[in-house]
C-alpha cells in the first residue's frame, strides 16, 4: 500500500515538474499529460479549441491586470509601511470605463463563438445518419439505410477489473473503462448525421475529439453531427448522469477511410442478417419452451 | 452571551434546552442558524470525504456505484441547503438589526418556526439513507426520468425540499420586512451597509424562486405516485421542461448563495484598508443588475439538451453579460484596496483569498458561458471545478471571514490571531490541491459524477482527493478558535474590535452585545457611514 501510494505520489512530482517547465498549456504537455482540452479531429473541434484557448488568454489578461493591481497596492499600501489611507471613494469616469472595457471584450469573445456554433448545429446536407439510442447502461448504433445496428457495452476485461476489490491490475486492462465490445465504426472524410435518443433516462454522448457532446433524451431526437479528418480510435463516455453504472458506458468510434468503411460495412450487412436469423430462431425456441 | 444573560435580569433568556426552542431572540436565532448549518457543513463535508475516497485511486475500492451516486446527491443537497444558505440566513439574523438600528427582526415567532422546519428537514433526508432502495442517487438536480427510479426515498426527499423552502422564504420574507420597515430614523437605505443590501435582494430572489422548486418536485411527486405524466414523454409530458422549470429555480439560487457573501467581502475590505467602500452606489446597482440577469439565464445549464441556435444564442449572450456587474465589484474591492492603509487580521485574508479565488471561479464561468465550447466542458470535472471555486473559497470563504470578523462583537471575545491566519493558509493552499487539478481533469475528458475512471485521469484524482481530506482536517483549528473564542478563553475584545470599523454596530454598541439591542429607538439622522455622493 504505502509503496504504491509512494510511486503515485512520485509519478504526480515528476509530471508537476514537466508540465511547469513545458508551460502549461503547450503542445507537448497537452498531448502527453492531457492538461488540457484535446485539439480533436474536425474542423469543429480546432475551432472550439481555438475559441477555449482565446477566452482562456483573455481571462489570463484580465486576471493579470485585476490580480496584479491587487497584490501591488498589497504590498505598497499596507499600515506597517506608514501608508496613510486616501480619501477618494467614487469615480463616475473610471466607474463607466471598467463597465465598458468588459463589455467590448466581451463581444469580441460572443461573436466568434456565435459564428461556430451555428456552424455546430447545422446539420444540414449529411452523407449519412446514425441513430444512436441511450440504455442503462450502454450505446445502441443503428445506421440508417444500412439495416446495420448493435449494442455497444463496456469490455469484458474492464468491466471484471472495475468491481469491487477485483484485485485486477488496472495497468494490465486495455484501455480500462474506455474500451467497448463494438465500437461504433464510421468513415472519415463524410459529414455524418447523429440521431439521439434514449430509452430509459437521459444520458449524454459525448466524444471530446469531435467537440461533440448532445443529451440523448427519451422522447426526443436530438441531432448532431461530425465530419472527422483523420482515421484513428477515439474515445469518450456518457456524460449525463444515468443512474448506477453511468461510470461504466464508454462510448469508442473507429473512424476509417471510406474504402475500408465500405468492407466492413459489407461485412455487417452479412452478421446482421446471419444474427437476426440466429436471434429469431433462439426467440421462436424460448416461446416453443413456455 | 452569558456575559449578557448575567447583565439583563429583567429579560433575559430562559436557561435550558427551552430557550433554543422556543426563542424569539434574532441573537439566539441567528446563532442557531450558524451552528445548524456549521453541523450540515460537517455531515456535507464527511459525504464528499466518501466521494474523495473512493476517487483517491482509480478501481472501485470502497462503495457501490448506487451509494457512491447517493453521496454526490446528499452532498450536494446539504451543502446547498443546509450548510450555505442557512448560515447566510444566520448571518442576516444577527447582523441587519444591529446594523439598521431595529430592536429584533420584524417577524420574531415566523423567524424562530423558519429556523425549527430546518433540523426537521435535514433529518428526514438523512434518515433516507437507511431506506428501501437508498439515498436519492439521482443528483440534486432530480432530473427525470432518472430520479423516478428513487426509492421509498422519494416522498421524503420532495417533502423535506418543501420544509426547506418554506424556511428559506420565511427567513427571507423576515429580512425584507425587517430592512423595510424595521430601519431606525435617518437609516435611509443608501445609508444601509451592503451586507443589508445584497440581502435584500437576495431576499427578493428567494422568495421568487422557492416555489418554483416547489412546484417542480411536487410534479415529480404526482408524476411517481398519482399517474401523471408531466416530464413521462410516455404520457405526453417532456422531461426537458423539467429541466428549464429547475434551473428557472438554480440559477438565481446561484446568486442567492454569492450575493450575501459579496454583502460580507464589501464591508471587511473597507475596515482593514482603513477607506471607505469604493463606489457604494454602483457596488448597489451592480447587486441589482446581476440579480436581474439571473433570471435569464437559466438555460445556460442545458446548452446540451438540444435547443434552437436562437435561444442557445440568447443564453450565451445574457450568461456572458452577467461578467459586467460581476467585473465592476471586484474592481470597485480593489478600489477600496488601493492607496489604503492595510493591515491583514484573519477576516481581511479570508476576504482577500476570497477576491482572488471567486475571481477565478469568475473566469471559468465566462469560459463555460460560451456554447460551443460548453458543449466541451459541459458535465465534466471542469464544471465541478468552476463550481466549487465560487462556492467554497467564494461563499464559504466570506463565511469565515463573517465570523471571525463579527465573532468579538457577539461574543465579545477576540478569537486567537495566530490560529485564524494558520486556518486561512491552509485552506487556501488545499482548497486549490483540492479544486484546480479538477480543471485538468475536466479538459482532459473526466465526466462529473462517475466512482471510477480510466488510468490517464489518476494522478490528478490523487492530488484532489489529498487536498481535499487536508482541507477538512484544517477546518478543526477553526472549530477549536471559535469554541474556545465562545467560551472566553482569549482576550477580552473592545466594544470598535477593529481599528477601521465603521457602522451602528462598531460604534454604537458594546461588545458582546447585549441580549436586547436598542430597548429605545436610536436616532441616526446625523449618522453618515460614507459620503453619499
Amino acid at each position: 500500500m504505502s509503496s504504491a501510494f509512494m510511486s503515485r505520489t512520485g509519478a504526480l512530482m515528476s509530471k508537476l515538474a514537466i508540465a511547469a517547465s513545458l508551460g502549461m498549456v503547450s503542445q507537448a504537455a497537452t498531448a502527453e499529460y492531457a492538461l488540457n482540452m484535446p485539439v480533436g479531429v474536425t474542423e469543429i473541434s480546432r475551432e472550439v479549441y481555438d475559441l477555449h484557448m482565446l477566452v482562456f488568454y483573455v481571462c489570463c489578461v484580465i486576471g493579470a491586470v485585476v490580480f496584479g493591481a491587487m497584490i501591488y497596492s498589497i504590498i505598497a499600501h499596507r499600515k506597517s509601511k506608514g501608508a496613510k489611507a486616501a480619501n477618494f471613494h467614487h469615480s463616475t469616469v473610471v466607474e463607466i470605463v471598467w463597465t465598458a472595457i468588459p463589455f467590448v471584450i466581451l463581444m469580441a469573445l460572443a461573436l466568434p463563438a456565435a459564428k461556430t456554433l451555428v456552424k455546430m448545429e447545422n446539420t444540414r446536407g449529411a452523407e449519412m445518419s446514425i441513430k444512436v439510442t441511450g440504455y442503462q447502461w450502454k450505446w445502441q448504433y443503428e445506421y440508417i439505410d444500412e439495416d446495420v445496428s448493435f449494442y455497444s457495452t463496456l469490455s469484458q476485461d474492464s468491466n471484471f477489473a472495475r468491481q469491487k476489490n477485483s484485485g485486477v491490475d488496472l495497468e494490465s486492462v486495455d484501455n480500462y473503462l474506455l474500451d467497448v465490445d463494438n465500437p461504433l465504426v464510421v468513415p472519415t472524410d463524410t459529414k455524418i448525421r447523429l440521431l439521439l435518443t434514449a430509452a430509459d433516462v437521459i444520458h449524454a454522448w459525448w466524444v471530446p475529439d469531435f467537440a461533440v457532446k448532445k443529451d440523448a433524451i427519451p422522447g426526443y431526437i436530438n441531432e448532431t453531427w461530425m465530419q472527422i479528418d483523420e482515421p484513428g480510435t477515439y474515445r469518450g463516455q456518457c456524460a449525463e448522469l444515468c443512474g448506477r453504472d453511468h461510470g461504466f458506458m464508454p462510448v469508442v468510434v473507429i473512424a476509417k477511410e471510406p474504402a475500408e468503411y465500405q468492407k466492413w460495412l459489407a461485412e455487417q450487412k452479412g452478421e446482421t442478417a446471419a444474427l437476426t436469423t440466429e436471434q429469431n430462431v433462439a426467440a421462436s425456441l424460448a416461446l416453443a419452451a413456455q | 452571551m452569558s456575559h449578557a444573560e448575567a447583565h439583563d435580569h429583567h429579560h433575559g433568556p430562559e436557561p435550558g434546552f427551552m430557550r433554543w426552542l422556543k426563542t424569539t431572540n434574532h441573537k439566539d436565532l441567528g446563532a442557531l442558524y450558524l451552528m445548524f448549518s456549521l453541523a450540515m457543513f460537517i455531515v456535507g463535508g464527511l459525504m464528499s470525504l466518501v466521494i474523495r475516497a473512493e476517487l483517491f485511486t482509480p478501481g472501485m475500492q470502497f462503495v457501490d456505484p448506487q451509494f457512491f451516486n447517493s453521496m454526490t446527491t446528499m452532498h450536494a443537497l446539504f451543502m446547498i441547503f443546509g450548510g450555505v444558505m442557512p448560515a447566510f440566513t444566520g448571518l442576516s439574523n444577527y447582523l441587519i438589526p444591529i446594523q439598521l438600528g431595529a430592536p429584533d427582526m420584524a417577524l420574531p415567532r415566523i423567524n424562530n418556526m423558519g429556523f425549527w422546519i430546518l433540523p426537521i428537514a435535514f433529518g428526514m433526508l438523512l434518515s433516507t439513507l437507511f431506506m428501501e432502495g437508498g439515498a436519492p442517487a439521482g443528483g440534486w438536480t432530480l432530473y427525470p426520468p432518472l430520479s423516478m427510479q428513487t426509492g421509498d426515498a422519494m416522498p421524503f426527499l420532495v417533502f423535506s425540499i418543501h420544509l426547506m423552502g418554506i424556511s428559506s422564504i420565511t427567513g427571507a420574507i423576515n429580512v425584507i420586512v425587517t430592512i423595510l420597515n424595521l430601519r431606525a430614523p435617518g437609516m435611509d437605505l443608501m445609508k444601509m451597509p451592503l451586507f443589508c443590501w445584497t440581502w435584500l435582494i437576495t431576499a427578493f430572489l428567494l422568495i421568487a424562486v422557492m416555489p418554483v422548486l416547489a412546484g417542480a418536485v411536487t410534479m415529480l411527486l404526482t408524476d411517481k405516485y398519482f399517474g401523471t405524466t408531466f416530464f413521462a414523454a410516455a404520457g405526453g409530458g417532456d422531461p426537458v421542461m423539467f429541466q428549464h422549470i429547475f434551473w428557472f429555480f438554480g440559477h438565481p439560487e446561484v446568486y442567492i448563495m454569492i450575493l450575501p457573501a459579496f454583502g460580507v467581502v464589501s464591508q471587511i475590505i473597507p475596515t482593514f484598508a482603513r477607506k471607505t467602500l469604493f463606489g457604494y452606489s454602483s457596488m448597489v446597482y451592480a447587486t441589482a443588475a446581476i440579480a436581474f440577469l439571473s433570471f435569464i439565464v437559466w438555460a445556460h445549464h442545458m446548452f446540451t439538451v438540444g435547443m434552437p441556435v436562437a435561444a442557445e444564442l440568447f443564453f450565451m449572450f445574457a450568461t456572458m453579460l452577467i461578467s459586467v456587474p460581476t467585473g465592476v465589484k471586484v474592481f470597485n474591492w480593489v478600489a477600496t484596496m488601493w492607496r489604503g492603509s492595510m493591515t491583514f487580521e484573519t477576516p481581511m485574508l479570508f476576504s482577500l483569498g476570497f477576491v482572488i479565488l471567486f475571481t477565478i471561479g469568475g473566469f471559468s464561468g465566462l469560459m463555460l458561458a460560451m456554447t460551443p465550447v460548453d458543449f466541451q466542458y459541459h458535465d465534466s470535472y471542469f464544471v465541478v471545478a468552476h463550481f466549487h471555486y465560487v462556492l467554497v473559497p467564494g461563499a464559504v470563504f466570506s463565511l469565515f471571514a463573517a465570523v471571525y470578523y463579527w465573532l468579538p462583537k457577539w461574543t465579545g471575545t477576540m478569537y486567537n490571531e495566530k490560529l485564524g491566519k494558520l486556518h486561512f493558509w491552509l485552506s487556501t493552499i488545499f482548497i486549490n490541491v483540492l479544486f484546480f487539478p479538477q480543471h485538468f481533469l475536466g479538459l482532459a475528458g473526466m465526466p462529473r459524477r462517475i466512482p471510477d475512471y480510466s488510468l490517464q485521469f489518476a494522478e490528478f484524482n490523487f492530488m484532489s482527493s489529498v487536498g481535499a481530506f487536508a482541507f477538512f482536517i484544517t477546518q478543526f483549528i477553526f472549530l477549536y478558535n471559535l469554541i474556545t473564542t465562545c467560551r472566553g478563553k482569549w482576550e477580552k475584545a473592545t466594544d470598535q474590535v477593529w481599528e477601521g470599523a465603521k457602522g451602528v454596530e462598531w460604534e454604537m454598541l458594546p461588545s458582546p452585545l447585549p441580549y436586547h439591542t436598542f430597548e429605545q429607538q436610536p436616532d441616526l439622522s446625523d449618522y453618515e457611514p460614507h459620503p453619499t455622493h
